[in-house]
């Protein structure tokens, strides 16, 4: 074995290790800890990407001395090393994002705490990504359930206090779900492990009976999983939860958190249940159902919200939408198409939400329409970011949100032609009620008003914040335009998942 | 129809039903009862108490008084009925999908079940670990057992986060003061002190010895800790915070806490590492049966003991006096 | 319904989860609420607890060096309940954790009254 495969694991233990250093570290030290852990889990994943890549071939990696069916393992594939990469640097330019504002509002004795919970959350995104046994993604499942709600409470408000326990309840019954549809697929497999685990679900279903039962076990796995990356019906808690936070939080709570479950329902489809199963193709059709609401359900309390940040949380839930109705189209185009929005979705919001905040700031710190007024003349890069994340939301082309949607749409042909009417209407009304949200904030930004207004009231992004921003503008756009090989690699990672 | 009971008021059905709705108090008036702001008289605080029930008696008449707020009897009817449903729906849905699973396990056909086989055939030899729980989540299944140590010190960061009280804080906030529980101290219970005195260090003793004995009997790091922690908590509760921070204050748990998960970190790290790279460890599994056998599973044990207890004790100080 | 008979303890645990987990979503009180939640995680172990053991077999401690698998129990539930159980202890206590902030912030446990209020607040 190279020094190279080991790489995911380093990444791994390197995350969970600095998150407890930084236990006793003085606030500072925590802070460029996790920076250059983040930045040297970026590095790495890249040289897992790059090694995948050219031998073509994923890879298992025992977590101990013992094979397959008895210890651990992880499995690394392009797919794995991508997600990795691209998480990994999403956070970098987060947490560079909203440093200024992390520096004002949390209280001086809990930035460690904040950075340990950002480590943490870090080490079970990866561990979620790279994992190949189902009882380990549980585990790490609740890692990343009481970071994300450490990340939540950073403020210490009443409201984000009540944010904090909506968003509980709902993950935690998510995790009961998948707990249960766990301990009952354990009950007649007999495995943990995904290779094993599908083997003896194949054999099972080659015997052509127990559709039905399984097909409850497996909807347990994946609701449990919806419920926690908020699926449209359970998505009550995403407004809250994304609305009232620090900004660096709300952009990591929204563009990594719930993907990385995302992540791993779309690994159990193909690793577990398989994804042209019978079972699968039950399923699916109801994610693709709950994908169209969601996507215009979403839009809709999007359009109807005042607040801007509660705005932006609302589109996620539509973002999401979109994601469900990839999958749900039920084949592998549409798989790929989902994956991308994961990762475009990821730049988008977390620049979307950086940006806010940076307007925000210059407005006195009010979130209404109205007092944004202008708000892109007092701070140009701010209005700059948001106005080209919006774009990239709509699906203007250059950027990395015309490529998902070109991808949706031409997965659709793929599918059943029931499957495509659908999913092209639901797209093509789903855009128009982006726009008329995403157009009214970006008109509002730049309404011209009188040289008073210009001057910036309260406080100008910092340099930190101004770079980061440069940074993820310049990041979707070369995701937008370099979309062919990521695209491509994305295809020949999901060939190597089965 | 029967008459209406005249002293309906004081019938058993009344007290029953209240009870029910949580409304009745079986302790009221039969219990020596101290109130909080005997303690710490002053009349601010009365104030601010009358004030706050004040508050809540208007939010009362806001939510459910008739006349403002008529959807909320219905709503709340509604609403107990679905949950009666809903909930009647999903045990059927699981029963019946219980009930039409193939056969558990087969426990007769252990070809079936080669992942336990080989755990207890070959667990004794590979792990050195008579308790084949313990060999199985500390050395097969290691990673899933340090993923739930970090759980743990999530939750306690989590938790530190919520509950502690700073320097930084405003000291006379109502959040300070209500959060300082010093005041509800028992002060020199002799009964209290005389039974800490003689269980204390059993309990201590007891815990130790099951964080040790893990990989040769029923126990373990988790249950051990549990054990020690609720031994350092009757301490407290019998001596006090200031006794007790002699020896277990912040910096004591922090460094206790770090230095055994850093140690699990970097034991777990070059086991898998050698693992998955097949290098040969130096690590031998003993002699099966001894104390110090089992490889690392000891140490590892005693690590896990550590955070647990340091959690434990850490949870409950942070509770009652927001810090540790 | 024989069938039912025979397997109890699994019937028991899948009642008490659904009854855990119509307590944590559908109760207003956020004490109860954290019930529910543990309820449920118990019902959980229950049922793997139940899944492992096997009449008449031994609790999986070599005893004697006997090392035949028709002798002990499956280990694999016992080890997922340890683990299981440290999750549902950290999740109880974070989530306690929050109902007493809240509790000092708004007075009450009751989570629809909590939103009553923020909406009031808002307005």
């Amino acid at each position: 074995m190279t020094l190279v495969q080991n790489f995911p694991f380093f990444c791994i233990i390197l995350s969970m290790f600095s998150a407890i250093l930084s236990f006793v570290m003085p606030q500072k030290v925590a802070k460029y800890i996790h920076i250059a852990m983040v930045s040297a889990v970026f590095v790495l994943s890249l040289g897992t990407l790059s090694y995948v890549a050219g031998t073509g071939e994923s890879y298992t990696f025992m977590m101990g001395h013992f094979p397959a069916p008895w210890g651990n393992e992880i499995r690394v594939g392009v797919l794995e090393a991508l997600m990795a990469a691209s998480f990994s640097i999403i956070m970098l330019l987060s947490v560079f994002g909203g440093m200024a504002h992390v520096e004002r509002e949390v209280p001086n004795s809990r930035k460690s705490l904040l950075y340990i919970l950002l480590d943490l959350l870090m080490a079970s995104l990866l561990a979620l990504i790279y994992t190949n046994d189902l009882f380990t993604a549980y585990v790490f499942i609740e890692i990343n359930t009481i970071a994300a709600c450490g990340l939540i409470i950073v403020k210490k408000q009443g409201r984000t206090y009540v944010s904090a326990i909506r968003y509980m309840i709902m993950s935690l019954v998510g995790s009961g779900l998948f707990l249960i549809g766990l301990s009952l697929l354990y009950g007649t497999t007999d495995h943990l492990l995904m290779s094993p685990a599908k083997e003896a679900l194949d054999e099972i279903f080659a015997a052509g009976v127990y559709h039905i039962p399984f097909v409850v076990i497996a909807a347990l796995i994946v609701i449990g999983l919806g419920i926690k990356s908020g699926m449209y019906l359970f998505h009550t808690w995403i407004p809250d939860a994304y609305g009232y936070t620090t900004p660096t939080c709300s952009a990591i709570l929204s563009s990594l958190v719930s993907k990385g479950y995302i992540f791993l329902m779309i690994k159990i489809f193909f690793r577990v249940i398989g994804f042209d199963s019978i079972i699968s193709r039950y399923l699916v059709n109801i994610l693709f159902v709950l994908g169209l609401i969601g996507m215009i359900m979403g839009s809709i309390a999007a359009i109807k919200e005042k607040d801007i940040r509660r705005m932006t949380a609302f589109s996620s839930v539509a973002q999401i939408g979109y994601i469900y109705m990839g999958i749900g189209l039920g084949t592998t185009a549409g798989v790929v198409a989902a994956l991308f929005h994961v990762v475009a979705h990821g730049i988008m919001k977390s620049q979307l939400f950086i940006s806010i905040s940076g307007l925000i700031d210059v407005s006195d710190g009010k979130q209404d329409p109205h007092s944004l007024r202008g708000a892109g003349y007092r701070s140009k890069i701010a209005g700059v970011a948001y106005t080209t994340a919006s774009m990239s939301m709509i699906g203007i082309p250059l950027f990395c949100g015309f490529v998902s949607k070109y991808l949706f749409a031409s997965s659709a042909m793929t599918a059943s032609s029931g499957k495509l009417i659908a999913a092209w209407i639901v797209l093509g009304i789903s855009t128009i009620l982006n726009t008329i949200y995403f157009m009214r904030m970006v008109i509002a930004i730049y309404m011209p008003v009188d040289a008073e207004m210009r001057k910036a009231h309260g406080i100008v992004p910092s340099r930190t914040e101004a770079v980061a921003m440069a940074g993820m503008i310049l990041f979707n756009i070369a995701v937008g335009v370099m979309s062919p090989p990521i695209i491509q690699a994305l295809e020949s990672g999901i060939a190597m998942f089965g | 129809m029967s008459r209406p009971n005249p002293n309906y008021e004081n019938s058993f059905w009344d007290h029953f039903s209240k009870w029910l709705k949580g409304e009745y108090d079986p302790f009221k008036g039969r219990l020596e009862t101290k109130t909080a702001d005997e303690a710490v008289s002053g009349d601010e605080k009365v104030r601010d108490v009358d004030l706050r029930l004040a508050d809540i008696g208007k939010y009362h008449v806001d939510m459910y008084e008739e006349g403002i707020n008529r959807y909320v009897g219905r709503y709340r009817k509604l609403y107990r009925f679905l949950s009666v449903f809903i909930v009647l729906f999903f045990i059927g849905l699981l029963l019946w999908t219980v009930s039409a699973l193939p056969g558990y396990g087969n426990p007769h056909e252990p070809e079936n079940n080669i992942v336990a086989e080989r755990y207890i055939e070959k667990g004794l030899k590979e792990t050195g670990a008579v308790n084949i729980v313990t060999g199985m989540i500390l050395d097969y299944r290691a990673f899933d057992t340090f993923g739930e140590s970090c759980v743990l010190f999530a939750a306690s960061c989590c938790v530190l986060f919520l509950l502690r009280v700073d320097k930084d804080d405003d000291p006379h906030s109502a959040a300070v003061e209500e959060m300082n529980d010093r005041h509800y101290e028992p002060r020199n219970d002799a009964i209290l002190q005389k039974a800490a005195n003689f269980l204390v260090p059993l309990i201590i003793i007891f815990g130790i010895y099951v964080v040790l004995n893990g990989h040769l009997s029923p126990g373990g790091g988790f249950s051990g800790g549990a054990i020690i922690g609720s031994g350092l908590i009757l301490y407290l509760t019998a001596y006090g915070f200031e006794k007790t921070q002699r020896f277990m204050n912040e910096k004591v748990v922090k460094a206790l806490t770090v230095c055994a998960l850093l140690f699990y970190c970097f034991a777990k790290s070059y086991s898998f590492y050698t693992g998955a790279n097949h290098l040969e460890s130096f690590i031998s599994t003993g002699t099966p049966g001894d104390i110090l056998s089992a490889g690392l599973i000891v140490y590892l044990n005693i690590c896990v003991g550590i955070v647990v207890a340091c959690t434990m004790y850490s949870f409950y100080t942070l509770f009652r006096k927001g810090g540790i | 319904m024989g069938a039912f008979l025979a397997n109890y303890e699994e019937v028991t645990a899948i009642i008490l989860f659904v009854i855990g987990m119509g307590n944590l979503l559908l109760q207003p009180n956020l004490i109860k609420k954290i019930i529910g939640l543990d309820v449920m995680d118990a019902a959980v172990y229950l049922f793997l607890a139940a899944k492992g053991y096997i009449a008449g077999r031994a609790a999986p401690i070599v005893v004697d060096g006997i090392l035949d698998a028709e002798h002990y129990i499956n280990p694999v539930p016992a080890g997922l309940v340890l683990t299981g159980i440290v999750v549902s202890v950290s999740v109880s206590a974070l989530m306690m954790a929050l109902t007493i902030c809240l509790y000092r912030e708004y007075h009450t446990l009751n989570l629809d009254e909590i939103m009553m209020k923020l909406r009031k607040e808002e307005d």
